[in-house]
Parts: structure tokens; sequence; C-alpha cells
């Protein structure tokens, strides 16, 4: 492993470390408050690594919740694991030792550092995941145990910091759309979800958004296949896709049958 | 002994979403997972930055000005000069000033 590899990976990593290690600590210091000391904070940083989860986690805990209503818990709120795997599959097939570690590490932030699938040239593309991957979490567990440790001690303001990670998405969200010549699925996104949010407020709205942006790309990809048939459209660019995607009908049927 | 039974459920249901999809199409991904996967990410993307901005009230006191403000130079510098670490440093030292200093 050489030192420049590190180096561009910590450099990728910069933009969530801020904000990880300000959450981190925030979660420090809810878990201390509620009881538990150091080793818990690192523990649940190293073995769960879900940011969000892991505040509710601490409200299940000191509630008493039962081991059924956890479970329930986790499924909704980190529901949208799943959605990051499924995109992520192609990509990290071939990733050999780093993919458990990948698949694990695989948060809101790491995947929003990683879904554009750049890496540096000329180096190892797995490896290079891999230490995002790993530089992140390290910012998370350092946050946590900073907190349970010092939380009382930290005295500047840091109200305000936590849009760093908003600001990750917005960037990343205009990269992309810079990158994409489709911005089908980007409007997809953002519209679909904020009618969601809309309707279902602010409480319950990303489960019922993951349903819809899925239903609407599966329809957009219906009708792009129908396009390819009339021969309309941009053939050069689809055509290539067509042959797959016949092969993914049969999949789907055979899955609707079954 | 009840809490660390409780973080197991939640470290191993986490694991279980983040596994699941590799393990289902272990082998040959079917034509559909890829697509999805090809799209899916600017579409997670653009729902990340609603839910972050879910609690956003134009009826507070702040009106949401500083989320608007501070997500308007996010977009115009990585647009400008495409250089997240330069957006998002920008845009969080804009948005703790509006918050903590304006509003």
């Amino acid at each position: 492993m050489n030192r420049s590899i590190v180096g561009k990976a910590f450099y990728k990593s910069v933009p969530v470390m801020a904000g990880y290690i300000v959450l981190g600590i925030g979660f420090g210091i809810l878990i201390r408050s509620a009881g538990y000391g150091v080793l818990w904070a690192f523990a649940m940083s190293v073995l769960i690594y879900a940011g969000s989860m892991q505040y509710v986690g601490v409200g299940l805990i000191t509630g008493g919740a039962s081991i059924i209503t956890t479970a329930i818990t986790t499924l909704m709120v980190n529901a949208r694991h799943l959605f990051y795997s499924i995109s992520m599959i192609d990509r990290y097939k071939d990733s050999g030792k780093f993919k458990p570690y990948l698949i694990f590490a695989l948060t809101d932030e790491t995947y929003s550092l990683l879904c554009d699938g750049r890496y540096p040239e000329g180096e190892d593309p797995q490896l290079y995941r891999f230490l995002v991957s790993l530089f992140d979490q390290i910012y998370w567990v350092t946050g946590s145990v900073i907190g349970s440790l010092l939380g009382a001690v930290i005295t500047f303001s840091t109200e305000g910091i936590e849009f760093s990670m908003t600001a990750l998405f917005i960037a990343s969200f205009v990269q992309q759309w810079i990158d994409n010549k489709d911005h089908i699925p980007a409007i997809t996104g953002l519209a679909g979800t904020f009618v969601c949010l809309l309707i279902f407020g602010p409480g319950n709205f990303l489960i019922p958004s993951m349903l819809l942006i899925t239903f609407l790309l599966t329809i957009n990809r219906k009708h792009k296949e129908s396009q390819d048939q009339n021969g309309s459209g941009e053939q050069a660019t689809l055509g290539k896709k067509n042959k797959s995607d016949e092969q993914g009908k049969t999949v789907e049927q055979k899955e609707a049958n079954g | 002994m009840r809490a660390a039974i409780l973080v197991a459920v939640m470290a191993i249901v986490t694991a279980l979403l983040r596994f699941l999809p590799f393990l289902i199409f272990r082998k040959n991904t079917p034509a559909y997972i890829t697509y999805l996967g090809k799209v899916l990410p600017s579409a997670i993307i653009g729902m990340l930055v609603i839910y972050c901005l879910r609690n956003t009230d134009a009826m507070s006191s702040s009106h949401g000005i500083p989320e608007f403000a501070a997500a308007a130079i996010v977009v115009l510098l990585q647009a400008k000069w495409r250089n997240s670490l330069l957006s998002i440093v920008a845009g969080t030292v804009s948005y703790m000033l509006l918050v903590q200093v304006l509003f």
C-alpha cells in the first residue's frame, strides 16, 4: 500500500470529517447522559455504525423497548440502506477481501462519496473505497468516544455544523447533475421525496419516498424500452442496453409469478 | 445485559439490510437491478437532500433563510469549481454564521 492512495482516500473523506466528529460527539454525550459509558459509545459506533439509528437506539435502550420493537424500528429507520446496497451491487461485486467491510460501512455519507464510482487514476479502486469507508468510520467512532469522555467540557458553539452533511449531499447532487446527461433520476428523487414529505410529514416520509422513487423509475424504464422498440428517441445510446433489458424483463416476470 | 441484546439486534438488523441485496443477487444481477443501480444514486442523493432539509420551516423565526442561502452557496460553488470540499466548507461556515450571528 503506497502513501499516495492513503492520502487520496483521506482527501476524499475530509468532507465527512467535521460532520461525523460533531454528530459522533452528540451521540457520545447522549448515550453518556442515558447512563452508558464510553465502552457503550465505542461498541455501538463500531458495531451498528448508522448515525440516526444510534440516536434512536439510545431512546430504545432507555425506554425499555422489546427485542421485536427494536428490530422493527431498526428496519424502518434503516430501510434506505437496501437502496444503497442495490445500487452498489455491480461496483462492489469484485472487491474480494474488502467486500464485507465495504458493504458493512455503507452509510449515507460514505455512499454519497462513493456512488459516482470515481477513483484516482492508476490506483486500486477497491482499496481506495475501503480506505475512504474506513476513514469515515474512524471519524464517527472518534467523535462518539470524545463526546462520551469530554462532552461536558466542550464550550464553543458548534450550532449549525450539522449542515455540513446537508452540504455534502447538495454538492454530490450538483456533481451528479453535471456528470449525467439523463436528469430524470435526479428529478424523480428530489420531487418524489418532496411530494411524500408534504403528504406524510417529516416523521414518516422516507419509506413512502423510496417506494415512489422505485415505482417511477421502473415506469421510466418501461417507457424507455417501448421508445427503443419504436426505433425513436436516443437510439444510439440506448441500443446497447436493449439486450440486457430484455433479459431483465423475463426475470421480472418470473418474480411477479413466483 | 438487556441493553447489550438491543445493541446486538440493532447491529444485526442494520447489517442485514446492508448485506441482503448482495446475498440475493450473488451470481447474476438481473438487468432490472443493474438499471436501478445506475439510476438510483442520483435519485437517492436527491432524496437525502430533502431528508436533511425536512425540518426547515418557512413559518419559523428564520423562515428557512439560512438553509436556503447556504444551500444556494453550495450549489453555485459546486457548479462553478466542482470542488466538493470547498463547497461544503463554505456552505457550512455560512450556515453557522447565519444561525449563530444573524438569526
